[in-house]
């Protein structure tokens, strides 16, 4: 199979460029840019007129729900939700049910998604420790040969910092990417909401930037004392900037993400307690959110991730300090970036790179952009497509989104993974 | 949300949930309508017609011995049929959700749910899921509001004190953890009260109470020069297991109300207590009884203003009235 994608402009995220080129496809590789390679006939021509090219999207935190919480979603849904929203690569947190601490877990996983058809690359993040209970390390080297592209604890505490020391220590060893989401769990306190005015006035328990920050400063010295190449998840404070900043300037093997609704939403759009803007960590202050805007924009901040968590309909039907936490995201990761650029933090090419080559050279992911030799992961988005976001249009099996009625523009048509069509409008 | 469902098109109260979003109209014609109903209070046969033929469900989810007690004494003196449910030890427990248990109580015709529950915004919750022409009152929601008690207690200062505009009121202990100080807060801002002030321990007062439009003092003496009304809130002896503070001991010489520090108040200045109190924690016994106490007063006063909140909701929303 040849095809042949002419007429469009190419997104090219690691040159930050945007030009008129097309793009050739030879079986699951991307064969030529730009320039037709000799010899190549086409077997299939897409015309990209008035469209962007641009590389499929490299999600490096989204929850499936499979296996353990397929009430909520499965890789089926997720992954047929990902591709149609130009999500092509998504890589999942170990705190599955069974967690990700062994390799059949791993194997269930891929099985799964094959018997969905491949359409998404999946990749698993192993376990740093035992059933995540910061207790003992988990098998990272037979994790690591089933599969696995690096390891984290999901948020959840060690024992002690001995423990973390000794994990981080040995995924080290192992040349294995560590990602820790900083968390102090006394700080936390079964908090719900970010300690601000709005938590005051609506005596919700509250969770401080310590909880976040205290935690990020130890795992910080931790990096320095280990040396372990270090990825830090989810930032919501300010202050948490400001410390990775700082500790790049150092020279530490350290890079972040947060998630995109963290850039778009704080505290005050709880509202009169909206369950759909119940998040871990939580929606913080405006400050906040300008502060890690400005992290996007400097690359203090590496990466853009969903942190999608899809729920059933009852999660969310709770009062809001018993609702589970956590937004259904893949549906409205790209047409936010593209407010991003529309709102001027960022050009368009500089605002995909932190959704595609970013976390693609983070996580060691084959996936990120468009060259020969790639593999042919490819979006053809229509930046004219205008819509109302709506939960329950949703190709995610999860509805809560945080953003009902919301104005978008910009709409996938066409997804390529590994040269095939998975997706076309 | 820019929706307050606390009202109707017309502005008239059809759910009780929280004194945010009221109006100082709403507030001051329930303390009118309260009055009115002392009298009723107060006759022979203590009873009125207006909820009669209604189910009013007392659903708590917490523990409660006067809110639950001066709720059905309210409505029983309207008339209400009453179904009263202690859910502390019931069907949650043993895992229905909260929205299967409205369900379930709807459909016995409820007409009016007064709720108390462990969660901020429950209450809200109640609101949003019952159907239309149900109502929701609230009995204390978490740490966010416990609007009937608040206004119990603004019917009792303006009993003492008519003018909330020349008003001096301090508000004393454990803000962080009482939706009490919350509704009140709300309550005598939305009428006018000169200043209300705040004193409390740091690990007792939440971040950016100012906010709320009061002023603060981690001072007791200082914080009660020459105010009118003196309101002690209750320590709940769990606070000393967190950590936020040492020993009820040291909490009382620092916090507890004593007749000498009362001696920096006005003299006629009242003292009030949402109650359950601990004697010798938060405040003395001589003080507790003395001339300058109106906390068995507040108890009383519950009634009637339960009655008013009640009837206005059905009254004015005419929804049950006018079946």
């Amino acid at each position: 199979m040849t095809i042949h994608i002419k007429n469009g402009t190419l997104i090219d995220p690691p040159g930050l460029r945007e030009s008129n080129s097309d793009v050739y496809i030879e079986g699951n590789l991307v064969v030529g840019v730009g320039r037709k390679p000799s010899g190549f006939k086409a077997s299939q021509t897409i015309d990209a007129s008035g469209h962007w090219i641009m590389p499929g999207l490299v999600d490096s935190q989204a929850r499936l729900r499979e296996p353990g919480h397929t009430h909520k979603a499965n890789i089926a849904s997720e992954t047929d939700a990902a591709v149609r929203n130009g999500i092509t690569s998504l890589c999942i947190p170990p705190d599955t049910l069974p967690v990700i601490d062994n390799s059949a877990v791993v194997d269930l996983i891929h099985h799964q998604n094959a018997k969905a058809g491949n359409q998404c690359h999946i990749y698993t993040i192993g376990a740093l420790s035992r059933a995540l209970e910061g207790g003992e390390l988990s098998n990272m080297a037979s994790l690591k040969a089933s599969g696995c592209i690096a390891f984290s604890n999901a948020g959840r505490p060690f024992v002690n910092n001995l423990i973390q020391r000794r994990a981080m220590d040995y995924a080290a060893g192992q040349k294995m990417l560590v990602i820790i989401q900083p968390r102090d769990n006394e700080l936390y306190a079964h908090g719900c909401a970010h300690e601000s005015a709005v938590s005051t006035r609506l005596g919700l328990p509250a969770i401080p930037e310590a909880a976040e920050t205290a935690a990020l400063a130890k795992d910080i010295e931790l990096v320095a004392q280990t040396g372990a190449r270090t990825h830090f998840g989810q930032l919501s404070c300010a202050r948490s900037v400001d410390m990775i900043r700082q500790a790049k300037s150092n020279g530490l093997p350290i890079t972040a993400d947060c998630a995109m609704h963290q850039l778009f939403l704080t505290d005050h759009d709880i509202g009169e307690f909206d369950t759909n803007k119940l998040t871990i960590p939580p929606l913080r202050s405006q400050y906040d959110r300008q502060a890690l805007r400005e992290g996007v924009a400097d690359g203090t901040i590496d990466s853009i991730c969903s942190d999608h968590q899809p729920h059933e309909t009852d999660a969310k039907l709770r009062p809001f300090p018993s609702a589970e936490p956590g937004i259904s995201a893949l549906d409205t990761l790209l047409p936010l970036a593209l407010r991003l650029v529309e709102e001027n933090l960022l050009s368009l090419p500089e605002v995909i790179a932190r959704l595609s080559i970013n976390p693609a050279r983070i996580l060691g992911l084959p996936a990120g952009q468009i060259a020969a030799g790639e593999l042919a992961d490819v979006i053809i988005v229509d930046p004219d497509s205008n819509w109302l976001c709506s939960g329950k249009d949703f190709a995610s099996r999860g509805k809560n989104t945080a953003f009902e009625g919301w104005d978008f523009s910009g709409r996938v048509v066409r997804t390529l993974v590994a040269g095939q069509v998975v997706y076309q409008i | 949300m820019t929706t307050n469902i606390q009202l109707d098109e017309n502005g008239k109260l059809q759910h009780f949930l929280s004194i945010e979003g009221l109006n100082q109209q709403i507030l001051i014609e329930i303390l009118d309508t309260a009055a009115s109903f002392t009298s009723v209070t107060d006759r022979l046969v203590k009873k009125v017609p207006i909820l009669r033929g209604k189910t009013v469900a007392n659903l708590f989810f917490e523990a409660s011995t006067r809110t639950r007690s001066t709720f059905e004494l309210a409505e029983q003196r309207l008339s209400a049929d009453i179904l009263s449910l202690n859910l502390d030890t019931s069907a949650t427990a043993k895992g229905e959700s909260l929205l299967d248990t409205i369900r379930n109580l709807e459909a016995m015709q409820i007409d009016m749910f007064v709720i108390r529950h462990k969660d901020s915004g429950s209450a809200h919750f109640f609101a949003q899921h019952v159907r239309p022409g149900v109502s929701v009152l609230n009995a204390g929601d978490g740490q966010h509001e416990h609007p009937t008690q608040a206004m119990l207690d603004m019917y009792t200062i303006r009993h003492h004190k008519q003018d909330f505009s020349k008003l001096r009121v301090a508000i004393v202990g454990d803000i962080m953890h009482s939706r009490v100080a919350r509704s009140q807060i709300h309550a005598l801002n939305l009428l006018n009260t000169a200043e209300v002030r705040v004193i409390a321990p740091k690990t007792l007062l939440p971040v950016e109470t100012a906010s709320l439009g009061v002023q603060l003092y981690d001072d007791l003496e200082q914080g009660l020069q020459d105010v009118d009304v003196v309101i002690m809130l209750r320590l709940q002896k769990e606070r000393m297991r967190g950590a936020l503070l040492p020993s009820e001991k040291e909490y009382f010489n620092q916090f507890g109300l004593t007749q000498e520090r009362l001696s920096r108040a006005k003299p006629d200045a009242i003292v009030m207590h949402p109650g359950p109190a601990n004697r010798g924690v938060e405040i003395e016994s001589s003080v507790m009884d003395g001339s300058q106490s109106v906390i068995l007063q507040q108890v009383g006063f519950g009634i009637s203003v339960r009655m008013a909140i009640m009837s206005m909701i059905v009254g004015q929303s005419g929804r049950i009235a006018g079946e």
